[in-house]
């Protein structure tokens, strides 16, 4: 019984502690790296859906975002972007930017069913977002130009088809 | 030059590990905000330079309360912050006697207003703003040493209809 308590003495508690702490603050470092990274520099997303064929597939694509020039303002038309949803802000969509503040963009009220077309005025601080697949697209046309601060990134390149090219 | 570089890469090394651990710290908890501004005096004085805390646990799921101050990006503007009250939720009927309507707020948006009303531009002017605009609540004053308080939510009185 007092040979287990002295070999409970006899561990290394302070270099355990020592080394256990260290490599905490390694993988915490490292947490916080990526996290700084992907917030503010540069991200990978993962985009499906409808709206913005052909450009983006339906089953989905892994692209590069850059966050960097949405927060300096350097977003222009014809940009993809990434931006929270402006009727759920859990949800983060990707769309076209079409008109920024000051524009006046011209857009199909109903592709589908009729040629009937509506022009409108970017209010100051906002964008026109569309989606390139505009008969299966929930966008400005539906919800209004959008703020500007709701964009969160530039998306500038496709990563997953670079992937199956190269394998 | 090597010898110099050697001898500041340490303290290098803690700065930039500092600024990684204070910048995930302020993106995901906390963060410390300067009041520019009279649109909520009395609540927040923008002339003592006060010190707001900024929580940032409220964006994890957009949980607001009615009644929270809240800093949200302005819409006019994606460079300029603002801190308002936030009135009115998504679904509410929120009465704005203004231009003596009652409105409903869409889905997603919410309603946002100084509480020195005569000194503010806010949801009354621009309308309901999309949650995803919100940077955090505040929730204390800490700085200076004599207006250390707790922000309180609190709601005018009678102007909105909840569903």
């Amino acid at each position: 019984m007092s040979g287990f308590f002295r070999r409970l003495a006899g561990i290394p508690w302070r270099s355990i502690a020592g080394d256990a702490f260290s490599r905490a603050l390694l993988v915490a470092q490292a947490y916080c790296a990526v996290h700084v990274v992907d917030q503010h520099l540069c991200s990978l997303a993962f985009v499906r859906g409808p709206s913005m064929l052909p450009a983006i597939n339906l089953a989905g694509d892994v692209l590069a975002v850059d966050r960097v020039s949405a927060r300096l303002g350097r977003v222009e038309n014809g940009d993809v972007v990434l931006m929270i949803s402006p009727e759920d802000p859990r949800k983060v969509v990707a769309k076209r930017v079409l008109g920024m503040e000051g524009d006046s963009v011209t857009y199909l009220v109903d592709p589908g069913n009729s040629d009937a077309s509506k022009t409108v005025v970017v209010p100051q601080g906002h964008v026109w977002v569309q989606g390139d697949n505009i008969y299966a697209s929930k966008d400005s046309r539906q919800f209004g130009a959008v703020p500007y601060g709701l964009i969160t990134g530039k998306i500038f390149c496709r990563v997953s088809s670079v992937i199956f090219f190269a394998s | 030059m090597a010898r110099a570089l050697a001898f500041a890469w340490p303290y290098a090394k803690f700065c930039i590990v500092g600024g990684l651990f204070g910048r995930t710290f302020a993106d995901w908890c906390a963060s410390v905000s300067s009041v520019d501004g009279e649109s909520m005096s009395p609540t927040l004085d923008g002339h003592q330079a006060e010190r707001m805390l900024v929580e940032k646990r409220c964006l994890y799921t957009y949980d607001f309360t009615r009644g929270d101050v809240v800093v949200l990006r302005s819409p006019r503007s994606h460079r300029e912050v603002l801190v308002k009250r936030l009135i009115a939720l998504p679904g509410d009927w929120i009465q704005v006697p203004e231009n003596q309507e009652i409105r409903q707020i869409p889905q997603g948006h919410c309603w946002v207003e100084g509480d020195n009303a005569a000194n503010s531009s806010d949801s009354r002017s621009y309308g309901p703003v999309p949650l995803g605009l919100m940077q955090g609540r505040v929730t204390h004053v800490v700085w200076p040493p004599q207006r250390i308080r707790r922000v309180d939510r609190n709601m005018p009185e009678g102007r909105i209809m909840s569903q």
